[in-house]
């Protein structure tokens, strides 16, 4: 029991650290903007797909959902409100939130992993430069920037499933859709939503860097890893997906 | 002050004098992994323009003392001296400093993978000198003639063979105008020509460049063909050292028997 305990205080520490690091680097010159660009690109745009998809099957299925559970009560006109909430504050950002820590949380500890294991990693410290520097830097930079790119993008696809469903399934019209959903959701119900992916997207990078840069003995460890780094970026975000709400709510 | 002593004490800044201490001094240095001890004292000096070649069976932590000294890895105990600076004692920045004057060429190259020889020869140009890009192109290209490679600027590591990696690597650490390089088993996993031709080229560039070198092989018989002096690492510490000739007429059993088994 103890073991694995010391264990995950120990990735904490090091998790802190690299913090520390990735804070250092962040603001020394020079400025490493192309690099953030490819991540931003790497990261973002080529998780489109993925976060599309998945934000308009998730909001599909709240609708359908909500739509049944509602009209049992004949409360099947408060389905965009309920949906719309709960989108914005937690399917949005969670989902994009785990899909992006299983897309790019094991790209990052693999790469990593891999340049460890090869001793690119190495190299770049005896070439005088900083690995924090050239790769922490713009992968946690790029992915704090980005994930609240896509959660917004996903709520509104989401949004957009559900009004599919709405309209086709449960014989809502579009416009009583959208009035309702405008009337009752506050910008405020959006911004903890962005809010808490700012945070998801720290942890699932920080997280992959301080995996990838820790693995030791070849492949076998990569492999390893970068399992280990997606689980750890899911349970994370759940975890403090919690403890966000509830500061959240209180502010 | 005389001209010919502001020549003598050469460009790097080094003192007058520096000549006679040695470039790398490792005194004391211990070193262990979990609890386990690779390194148990070691006691080595590297002088200026010299090659040094340490020899020893694998996982006898060759790499481990190579890695000792450009600061990558930290002593446990003892200290390792760098030009008059102590490793341990410094801060990012100078360590950095230590790093772009002792150079490091690694087992397999470690050559970045998703770049071009070009960038990865470049790499330390653009990291750390204020050239333009047509200087950069200019260097690149001499650096690569320096290991009698040519056209092979657009070409990523993967396409490369392992002998060519090896010299990419090793133009890649020339670029910085180290005063010395560290290599790591610089022929190990080559073809015997090709690990022929390495240990040549290693000479040349250390003649030519006046470059101080520590080589860590089991290689002894390319060994002979780069060192000037030899110290065999045996269960953490040195067990014999001095020149070729000196190495070869050991009494040791254990340098003998590494040279019998290992030719």
């Amino acid at each position: 029991m103890r073991e694995p305990f010391y264990r995950l205080l120990d990735q904490l520490g090091e998790i802190g650290l690299l913090t520390v690091e990735f804070v250092r680097h962040l603001f020394r010159r020079p400025f490493e903007t192309r690099l953030l660009i490819d991540q931003l690109d790497s990261i973002g745009v080529r998780s489109l797909n993925v976060v599309n998809l998945t934000a308009i099957f998730s909001g599909m299925v709240l609708a359908l959902q909500m739509g049944e559970f509602l009209a049992k009560f004949g409360a099947k006109i408060y389905v965009s409100r309920v949906m719309g909430l709960s989108l914005l504050r937690e399917m949005g950002p969670v989902l994009t939130a785990l899909m992006i820590g299983a897309r790019v949380g094991a790209g990052i500890t693999a790469e990593l992993g891999s340049m460890k294991v090869t001793e690119q990693i190495d190299a770049m410290l005896a070439l005088a430069s900083s690995p924090v520097k050239k790769l922490v830097v713009p992968r946690v930079l790029a992915t704090i920037l980005i994930l609240p790119v896509l959660t917004v993008i996903a709520d509104a696809i989401g949004l957009v499933g559900g009004l599919l469903i709405a309209v086709t399934q449960l014989g809502i019209s579009a416009d009583f859709f959208y009035t309702s959903l405008v009337q009752n959701i506050a910008l405020s119900d959006l911004l903890s939503g962005i809010g808490k992916s700012f945070f998801f997207g720290y942890l699932i990078s920080i997280i992959a860097c301080m995996k990838g840069l820790s693995v030791t003995g070849g492949a076998d460890g990569v492999g390893r890893a970068t399992t280990s780094s997606v689980v750890a970026a899911s349970i994370s975000v759940l975890v403090a997906d919690f403890f966000l709400t509830k500061l959240f709510l209180t502010i | 002050m005389e001209e010919h002593d502001i020549t003598a004490a050469g460009g790097n800044g080094a003192a007058p004098g520096a000549e006679r201490v040695p470039f790398i001094q490792v005194s004391g240095l211990e070193k262990s992994f979990g609890g386990k001890p690779i390194l148990r004292g070691i006691d080595l000096q590297v002088h200026h323009g010299e090659t040094l070649v340490i020899l020893g069976g694998s996982g006898e932590g060759k790499s481990v003392l190579l890695r000792h000294l450009n600061g990558l890895l930290m002593p446990d105990r003892g200290t390792v001296m760098v030009g008059g600076r102590n490793l341990a004692l410094l801060n990012e920045d100078q360590l950095a400093a230590v790093r772009k004057e002792v150079g490091m060429v690694f087992q397999l190259g470690a050559l970045f993978d998703s770049m071009t020889v070009y960038e990865n020869v470049s790499y330390p140009l653009h990291e750390h000198s204020a050239m333009p890009e047509e200087q950069i192109q200019v260097r690149v290209r001499e650096l690569l003639a320096m290991v009698q490679l040519d056209g092979v600027e657009e070409l990523l590591p993967a396409e490369l063979s392992g002998g060519m990696r090896k010299r990419v690597a090793i133009a890649r650490t020339l670029a910085l105008e180290p005063r010395a390089v560290l290599y790591d088993e610089p022929t190990t996993g080559l073809d015997p020509p090709v690990a022929h031709r390495i240990s040549v080229q290693m000479r040349e560039l250390q003649e030519r460049l006046g470059l101080t070198s520590v080589v860590v092989t089991h290689d002894l018989k390319n060994a002979f063909a780069v060192g000037d002096r030899f110290a065999l690492l045996y269960h953490g510490k040195i067990r014999v050292s001095g020149t070729a000739d000196e190495v070869r007429a050991s009494r040791d059993d254990l340098m003998q028997d590494f040279l019998k088994t290992a030719l």
